[in-house]
């Protein structure tokens, strides 16, 4: 059997456009969860972006309002999460779950009017060398610039954790909050910004897949993506450059089920279907086996609420 | 200038020495009635006539006998998985997979009705009502066993085992045990009779499913109030530490937890599919397994709270479909209005710890 190097390059380049929402939406979460601050809602900011994308870009014809509206979408259902569970104090877990269930009502209510129109094309950069090199070129070219923005998010997003006085802040501030705040930081304020940067790139998330990816409006068309994006932080042990190979092996997960069924394996669909989660329970299973290791890299006051009285 | 600003401050918000319990209770109502204000704001929005809609919504489906009935036969999966998860929080374990038991619960006793179909006899209901307990609680262990053996998160484990619950379910009904003679829908044979809830009024689709969910409130309560295990899950859920403090089997109480929920959960799939349903094909629940977590929070975990508030949440399912019938307002509301209650809820919820107080202008 002759391998043909520029399918292998083909099959590469659908993995990693797969996996840029997933990117997209860990990444927000990190930064979320950096701050100590568990964000359940990812499903539910994810698909309000997608709504929002796909909205905007039908009624105004722009894609720049469409992408830029699907994060201020994401920012402002997030502003919901900030201000119950910053100002009022409630739950992380409840309020989370009450965002998805809430961004799932409220995208397909919007979405009724929008199932079943076709999307716009969306314009990519450094078209003209997609067939410059064999292999190489369908990788590294000719996509748009939110892909291209997606993997350069995980690097810029180290940077700035790692090498930033803000990154320094925000890690301090989910590390432990008590300290944080009596070094004169504002820790509420500081975990309002951290979920609102999370609900954008959640939006972003979204919007890639209804206005590039698909692109069209289906109902609950995020699938299960937003969890797994929470499952990839876990993965990733709170670290953004593992979020990239974490999100590379889902992205995987999801082509090789489209392969499997067109070479016609008999294995049924449902379980191809089934194959990324699985995978998530044991991926996840293998990296918490480790107690130490998670407890080491865990932001210490994850989901836990921080009240200073005054 | 920020002393400036405390000087002329009228109102002054205090925490609370212990939570109020008459709040505890009153919040509840309150979110209700927010989440109706909202609601109205909502239609007009959308451009509904506000009093209109909430009307279409929540009084004119259940207006009738034959809408009682409906909203007893939606209230009662939900009660039923709604107090296996108060087991669960109370004891500060985060089963949100509850949609995943209620779909293998019915999968197994579907599977065990199937094997049943041509035949009758008073010991079959038994036996499938049985089964969809035990698969409930096979599925809901692998989160507990994972949690406690492998330090699992069992928040998106217990998820990511809804889709797959969906997926087994929907091969089976498509492929394996799909009606022989039913042209391929994706659905299996009718159960014979014997393997049906009997109906509690001719006519009418209430069922005798109820009896399970009234007796589920009946035991958990007791355990709750009556036993030192119900004692025990009950600290756990206030502080790990002192639980561990004390000397309680954690490991053993995280799964016995679960095993509960994921039995509560199987029964209210053993309901559906015995009941209403009849058979099994793709979609044995709307999603009762998710908005049952919202009627947990919003019965505040108490069994007769959840009873209550199994009945209000079921309006917004026969709202949602009367809604869309008589005003073409889309069904989703109904999930908007769940969102909405519980946001309401948790917001309100500030009032039990914290109270306004009144300190006038000190010149």
């Amino acid at each position: 059997m002759i391998i043909d190097i520029n399918f292998v390059g083909l099959i590469i380049t659908s993995i990693m456009a797969s996996a840029v929402p997933l990117i997209l939406a860990s990444c927000g979460e990190l930064i979320t969860e950096r701050s100590g601050v568990l964000n359940l809602g990812v499903e539910g900011m994810m698909i309000i972006g997608a709504i929002s994308g796909f909205a905007l870009m039908t009624v105004t014809g722009s894609l720049i309002i469409a992408v830029f509206g699907a994060m201020l979408a994401g920012v402002l259902i997030s502003t919901i999460f900030a201000f119950l569970t910053q100002t009022l104090i409630t739950n992380h877990v409840a309020t989370g779950l009450a965002l998805t269930i809430f961004g799932i009502g409220i995208s397909a209510m919007i979405g009724k009017n929008f199932v079943g129109i076709p999307g716009k094309e969306f314009p990519v950069l450094f078209g003209s060398l997609k067939d410059a090199i064999p292999f190489l070129s369908p990788i590294l070219f000719g996509h748009s610039i939110v892909f291209y923005f997606a993997f350069a998010l995980p690097f810029i997003t180290n940077y700035f954790l790692k090498k930033t006085k803000i990154g320094l802040i925000v890690r301090a501030v989910g590390d432990s909050p008590d300290s944080a705040s009596n070094q004169g930081i504002n820790v509420r304020l500081v975990r309002y910004l951290c979920i609102l940067y999370g609900g954008a790139m959640c939006g972003l998330g979204g919007a890639y897949l209804s206005m590039i990816y698909t692109p069209q409006w289906i109902e609950n068309m995020t699938g299960g993506r937003g969890w797994i994006a929470l499952a990839l932080v876990v993965f990733s042990t709170w670290n953004p450059i593992k979020i990239l190979i974490g999100a590379m092996i889902f992205g995987g997960l999801t082509i090789i089920q489209f392969h499997m069924q067109a070479i016609g394996v008999r294995i049924p669909v449902q379980f191809l279907t089934a194959l990324p989660y699985i995978v998530t329970i044991i991926v996840l299973v293998v990296i918490s086996r480790d107690s130490r290791k998670i407890r080491l890299s865990t932001p210490s006051s994850l989901g836990k609420s921080f009240y200073k009285d005054n | 200038m920020e002393y400036l600003w405390e000087e002329e401050k009228l109102i002054k918000i205090v925490k609370r020495d212990q939570p109020s319990r008459t709040i505890f209770f009153l919040t509840p109502v309150l979110a209700i009635f927010l989440t109706l204000v909202a609601g109205g704001l909502i239609f007009y929005i959308l451009g509904f006539k506000p009093f209109e809609s909430l009307k279409f919504f929540f009084i004119v489906p259940i207006a009738d006998m034959y809408g009682f009935s409906e909203l007893l036969l939606k209230a009662t999966p939900l009660c039923l998985i709604a107090i296996g998860l108060s087991f669960c929080f109370k004891s500060n374990n985060w089963n949100i997979g509850a949609e995943g038991q209620l779909t293998f619960g019915a999968i197994v006793s579907g599977g065990v009705a199937l094997l049943f179909y041509d035949q009758e006899g008073f010991y079959i209901l038994p036996i499938v009502i049985l089964a969809g307990a035990i698969g409930g609680m096979l599925y809901a262990s692998i989160p507990a066993i994972l949690k406690t053996y492998f330090n699992t998160n069992e928040i998106l484990v217990s998820l990511m085992l809804v889709y797959v619950s969906k997926l087994i379910l929907d091969y089976l009904v498509v492929g394996p045990w799909s009606n022989p003679e039913g042209f391929n829908f994706p659905e299996t044979r009718q159960f014979s009779d014997s393997a049906r809830l009997p109906l509690l009024v001719e006519g009418l689709r209430i069922h005798a499913g109820i009896f399970l969910a009234l007796a589920a409130v009946v035991i958990s309560w007791f355990i709750f109030d009556k036993t030192y295990l119900g004692f025990q899950m009950k600290v756990s859920g206030f502080s790990l530490k002192t639980a561990k403090y004390a000397g309680y089997k954690g490991k053993k109480m995280i799964i016995l937890v679960f095993l509960i929920s994921g039995a509560c959960a199987g029964l209210a799939g053993v309901g559906e599919i015995t009941g209403p349903i009849g058979q099994l094909h793709r979609e044995v629940s709307p999603d009762y397994g998710f908005t049952a977590i919202i009627v947990a929070f919003l019965g505040r975990l108490n069994p007769v709270g959840i009873i209550f508030a199994s009945l209000v949440v079921a309006i917004t399912y026969l709202g949602a479909e009367t809604a869309q019938i008589f005003m073409q307002i889309p069904k989703y509301t109904g999930q908007v209005f769940q969102g909405m209650i519980l946001f309401f809820l948790l917001a309100s919820d500030y009032l039990l710890f914290f109270k306004i107080k009144f300190i006038g202008s000190k010149k």
